[in-house]
């Protein structure tokens, strides 16, 4: 699948906006006044801005707020109703700890749950394909919420949930990534499946249906990805994981080595989801020959 | 309303002849004819006369070589376009219920004025039989030519899919595939007609017939030699051509 920069941007930023929510929805940290307004905006400007980018990708923007109707039966438009619902609900729980020092906690509870249905939403989206096998797995959602959950506890300054949860996250990557290669093959699709013709013999491309680009070609059935998956594997599990873990458990704490950390993991989380993009691959690239 | 319907009236489809189509391409360029120039958002070019033209199209022939465990290879002409699932999950992924998939005849269609052109239900579908216009930014698909099959000023033996209409070849059928009565029915049930890639789960109403079996050749099937042997100087001649 083509790796927009836009989807993966909004990807990974509103997962950690969620994920910080989420923890400042439980209280953690514990924090009123000016720091409770840092905090909060960090969140809301990851949950939103990565919001805003995804809608770069749209090509006809000027219907976007229909995506609010079909939640019924449509994952995107839940990610949208659970994402404005989320950020709704936080508000008065923000502002009540920001400027008047109360803690609304039942609210916040609540928004932390919105918050981290919106991530599961966001993972729906893509788990529900089944015409790309490598994200049809139940790995899908678990790999999208501790994502949001390790760098939520990162950003929220929960040291020891977030070295324990960072740890979750690699196993999980490691997990994800070997259930994710097995998957094309278990689905069953092949092109002797895709044309019909494999009760015949083996089938292979002869001839394109056109020589040129076209939107299936650039979208579906992009390749480059998975030449360089090992080494992007590594630096996913390198910067978004391994590194933060040592700054948090083995390095004296302080803010500089905390800012380390939290970069190092975005850099990771980024490279990891350029990764899951492109390394997925469509059924339909399988009439392609590809 | 994204929701799939239980049941529709009618399944109308198509069914392609595997065996019959010599990918001609008629089916690709007349699809594009009418449809860019009627219902919805014109088909787009890009770079047309450019060195690296493209452009949306609902129906692409795709050619394939199918090589049997033992014996001859052969090509196969493969025509696609939408196959207007009973299951489609191109419909129920649409957040903005602009992809729909209508009661009376299970056609699938895209309302345009509601497409926000996300993308999501072409990659929901196992075919690629969704195309995002580049100029427009909304997705197009096979209306099963929605605007011919009911318009009464067309004369009666235009009221069918542009495609079906122009194959020089009769490799495409049109009619109702929930009417095991149709010609279209039997002519899946004489053939064998078959789904496209049914463990995604899709239940195409379109079918593909199979090619039908090559004819081996016996020994008493070969006609005897009609011409005649050549005679006194010809048959010196060639007698002595040979031996050159
Ligand atoms: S062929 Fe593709 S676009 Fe057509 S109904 Fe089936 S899933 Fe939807
Ligand atoms: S591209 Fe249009 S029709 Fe397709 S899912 Fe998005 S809004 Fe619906």
């Amino acid at each position: 699948m083509h790796p927009a920069p836009s989807v993966i941007v909004f990807t990974t930023l509103s997962g950690l906006g969620f994920g910080l929510l989420a923890f400042l929805g439980l209280g953690m940290p514990d924090v009123t006044g000016g720091v409770a307004f840092l905090f909060f905006a960090l969140g809301y400007a990851l949950a939103v801005g990565g919001l805003l980018a995804a809608t770069f990708h749209l090509g006809n923007k000027k219907n976007a707020t229909k995506a609010f109707s079909q939640w019924r039966t449509s994952w995107l438009s839940r990610e949208g109703v659970a994402s404005v619902a989320a950020l709704l609900v936080m508000a008065p729980f923000a502002i009540g700890r920001i400027f008047l020092g109360v803690d609304l906690t039942a609210l916040g509870w609540i928004g932390a749950l919105l918050s981290l249905g919106t991530v599961f939403t966001t993972s729906m989206i893509y788990a529900q394909l089944t015409t790309v096998p490598r994200w049809n797995m139940r790995w899908t959602p678990v790999l999208f919420l501790t994502h949001a959950l390790a760098g939520g506890a990162l950003l929220a300054g929960q040291i020891t949930a977030a070295a324990i949860l960072l740890a979750v996250l690699g196993l999980i990557l490691i997990l994800s990534w070997r259930q994710g290669d097995a998957q094309f093959d278990e689905s069953g699709a092949s092109l002797e499946t895709a044309t019909g013709l494999g009760s015949i013999g083996t089938v292979r491309q002869l001839e394109p249906p056109h020589s040129g680009q076209n939107y299936l070609l650039k979208e579906m059935a992009y390749q480059v990805g998975r030449k360089h998956s090992a080494k992007l594997r590594a630096i996913a599990l390198g910067l978004g994981v391994v590194l933060p873990v040592l700054c948090l458990t083995v390095l004296p704490f302080s803010h500089m080595i905390a800012l380390v950390a939290v970069l190092s993991h975005i850099a990771g989380v980024a490279a990891g989801r350029w990764l899951f993009f492109a390394e997925a691959k469509h059924v339909v690239s399988l009439y392609y020959g590809r | 309303m994204t929701a799939l319907p239980e049941t529709t009236e009618k399944k109308l489809g198509l069914v392609i002849d595997l065996d019959t189509c010599v990918g001609c391409h008629a089916c690709v360029v007349n699809c594009k004819e009418w449809n860019t120039s009627n219902y919805g958002e014109p088909l787009s070019d890009m770079d047309a006369y450019g060195a690296e033209p493209e452009g949306t199209f609902l129906n692409r022939v795709h050619s394939y070589e199918v090589t049997p465990a033992s014996g001859c290879a052969q090509t196969v002409h493969f025509p696609k376009s939408c196959l207007h699932c009973e299951d489609a999950p191109c419909v129920t992924v649409c957040p903005t219920g602009a992809s729909y998939k209508r009661v009376e005849d299970g056609i699938v269609l895209v309302n345009e004025n509601d497409c926000m052109g996300c993308g999501l239900c072409a990659w929901a579908c196992p075919y690629g039989a969704r195309e995002l216009d580049s100029l427009a930014g909304i997705m197009k698909k096979c209306t099963l030519c929605v605007d011919r099959i009911y318009n009464e000023n067309l004369p009666e033996e235009d009221r069918e899919p542009a495609c079906v209409r122009t194959c020089p070849a009769g490799a495409r059928h049109f009619g109702d595939l929930g009417d095991p009565d149709s010609d279209v029915s039997q002519l899946v049930a004489e053939r064998g007609g078959m789904d496209l890639m049914p463990e995604m789960g899709t239940k195409p109403v379109n079918k593909y017939l199979p090619p039908r079996e090559k004819d081996t050749l016996l020994a008493d099937m070969a006609l005897a030699p009609t011409s005649e042997e050549p005679k006194g100087f010809l048959k010196w001649l060639d007698k002595a051509l040979e031996a050159l």
